[in-house]
């Protein structure tokens, strides 16, 4: 429709298009070609000084790559460590939420009402939830010690520890992700036609055949979207690290997007961070391509209607 | 199905609410506990508190010379104003990819995805010395446009999904009685996605309310702090203060809740819409 109306087009797109220009894609530009520099506090320049950086070529990426193989990398722990982050986060995120959605998705009495109570957690900004799981988490007036101690267990070491760390901050992280995920699957449900479950049912299939052969393989669009904000999200979630643990205790908890941020305005390597900034970038764009081919080459079987 | 059968489906969803609510239930009873109390170092689990008191509550609103107040106003202004760019933003480009064809399309279309992939960590530093050369730091127009930049995309795709399902028919005869393209997007489209457009300033508000990373770099003075940097500061001040840090967790926490339970149902529909089409 409309063909003949591309300025009109122009026109509405052309806000969006200046200010995302200015404050999204040129320091996108900007930050990609720091990468290639030796940027730090002391040569990007000033009102009092010119600025005297220069452009290494690829020696932050080379330094940064050559480090996995070295004894002790820093990259390579934060590496994995973002791995298993984002791997542990969306696949809780999924499981809990998928099952949250198939209950919902029953008729049950008060289902408005658990809809309202489960959705909480997405309303709570993020830094209200990190101080309050953070609170419930100190070791000696935490509420899950206290928990604990009362049905005679040993206390854990919540945040003190970097097995308990991680897990500490995946749970909060886990807490705050599951909302989205259900949500989103239970609007995928309930857009199932119930025509298919009435044949089903017809056919003498079980619930769990109606689960395994409905259900699932028509989710799979909203599903698959799904997932991959999730990914998305997961792998960039700055706010809850950097609240409950600070990367800590000693690094255990720090993924890509937080040990950058430390590079950058702690240790004020401006090139490296924004190195680190690249290479977060590429990971999530090969991710979205493969996952979006993988996704479509699968999604024939699903179509139904 | 049969009710008898159904028990165990309410035993699972009443202990996941608890999981979801109790975190916030026991900031809300900390907050009305007293100091004695919440470290008496016992091993007793109160949700109720012994001995109640609004002293935390006072104490927040009126330390550091009154600067809670301060940082409130700041992040009611900040949100406010991001919500109303962010909806004029959203809209007019959500409305220009659901109703034209034109070149470039599938790249705007794609450059959104592509932006919820950009750490923020890459874009803070350009950003940061990009908005320090317009000298905007610690000014409400640099983190209001660094906001809505945010909210926008996330925005436009829901949006676009909405105008999808608006009939195009309305506008045609808007057109024929002589609307410009405008006054059609302005006196016919927008009011019939009114839902729509009360999900995306929700969605634009909570982003611009919560955020954390970009105030934090963008915000040096103290008095130009918003709520989530403010209560931080409390944190480093007085390490273990949790009574003072509950309080206004909660003071922040309450108008976001109670306007997100009462917007749930238009959520709902609109990421239902979205998720199905998209």
């Amino acid at each position: 429709m409309n063909r003949n109306h591309t300025w009109i087009a122009y026109m509405f797109l052309a806000p969006v298009i200046i200010v995302m220009a200015l404050l999204v894609f040129y320091p996108l530009i900007q930050g990609v070609m720091y990468s290639f520099t030796d940027m730090g506090q002391y040569n990007m320049g000033s009102k009092f000084a010119p600025p005297t950086w220069e452009f290494i070529g690829f020696k932050n990426y080379t330094d940064l790559f050559a480090s996995i193989a070295a004894p002790e990398s820093v990259f390579r722990d934060v590496l994995i460590q973002t791995m298993i982050w984002t791997f542990v986060n969306v696949f809780f995120h999924f499981v809990i939420g998928l099952g949250l959605a198939l209950l919902l998705n029953r008729e049950i009495k008060g289902r408005g009402i658990y809809r309202m109570l489960l959705m909480v957690p997405w309303a709570v900004p993020s830094f209200v939830s990190a101080f309050s799981w953070t609170w419930m988490y100190n070791e000696k007036y935490g509420l899950l010690n206290l928990l604990l101690t009362k049905l005679s267990l040993p206390t854990i070491p919540w945040l003190g520890d970097s097995f308990w760390a991680m897990t500490s901050v995946i749970i909060v992280n886990v807490w705050v992700g599951v909302p989205f995920m259900m949500v989103t699957l239970l609007g995928g449900m309930q857009s199932i036609p119930t025509s298919l479950y009435e044949a089903a049912k017809v056919d003498g299939a079980s619930a769990f055949q109606q689960f395994w052969n409905i259900t699932l393989p028509l989710l799979r669009p909203v599903a698959a979207t799904a997932t991959m904000l999730g990914v998305i999200w997961t792998f960039n979630m700055f706010n809850i690290i950097y609240l409950v643990t600070r990367g800590g205790p000693v690094r255990s908890t720090e993924i890509l997007v937080t040990y950058a941020y430390r590079e950058a305005f702690q240790n004020w390597n401006f090139g490296v961070a924004s190195t680190y900034g690249v290479v977060i970038l590429s990971f999530l764009v090969v991710f979205s391509i493969f996952h979006s081919k993988m996704t479509k080459a699968n999604s024939n079987e699903g179509v139904y209607y | 199905m049969g009710k008898a059968k159904n028990w165990w489906v309410h035993v699972l969803l009443v202990i996941a609410s608890i999981i979801a609510v109790g975190p916030v239930v026991w900031i809300l009873s900390t907050s009305f506990k007293t100091e004695q109390e919440i470290f008496a170092g016992s091993t007793d689990i109160n949700f109720i508190p012994n001995e109640f008191t609004t002293s935390n509550y006072e104490h927040v609103l009126t330390a550091n010379n009154g600067m809670f107040l301060t940082w409130l106003t700041n992040s009611v202004i900040i949100a406010v104003l991001t919500t109303i760019l962010g909806v004029f933003l959203s809209a007019t480009a959500a409305y220009a990819l659901s109703r034209f064809k034109f070149i470039g399309k599938n790249m705007v279309n794609y450059s959104f995805l592509l932006t919820q992939m950009f750490p923020g960590s890459l874009l803070v530093i350009p950003l940061y010395k990009i908005v320090d050369s317009m000298g905007l730091l610690n000014s409400y127009l640099g983190l209001i446009l660094a906001y809505s930049t945010v909210a926008v995309p996330f925005c436009v795709m829901m949006l676009k999904n909405f105008f999808d399902t608006i009939p195009y028919e309305l506008e045609e005869a808007a057109r024929v009685d002589g609307l410009s393209p405008f006054g059609t997007f302005w006196r016919i489209v927008l009011p019939l996605a009114l839902p729509g457009l009360a999900i995306t300033a929700f969605f634009s508000f909570i982003t611009a309310w919560n955020e954390f990373l970009i105030a934090l770099t963008f915000m040096t003075t103290e008095s130009m702090y918003t709520l989530p940097i403010g209560l931080q500061q409390f944190v480093n001040q007085f390490r273990t203060d949790w009574h003072y840090m509950s309080a206004g967790a909660i003071i922040v926490t309450l108008p976001i809740l109670i306007v997100f339970l009462l917007a749930q149902r238009f959520l709902i529909s609109g990421l239902t819409s979205g998720g199905t089409k998209g």
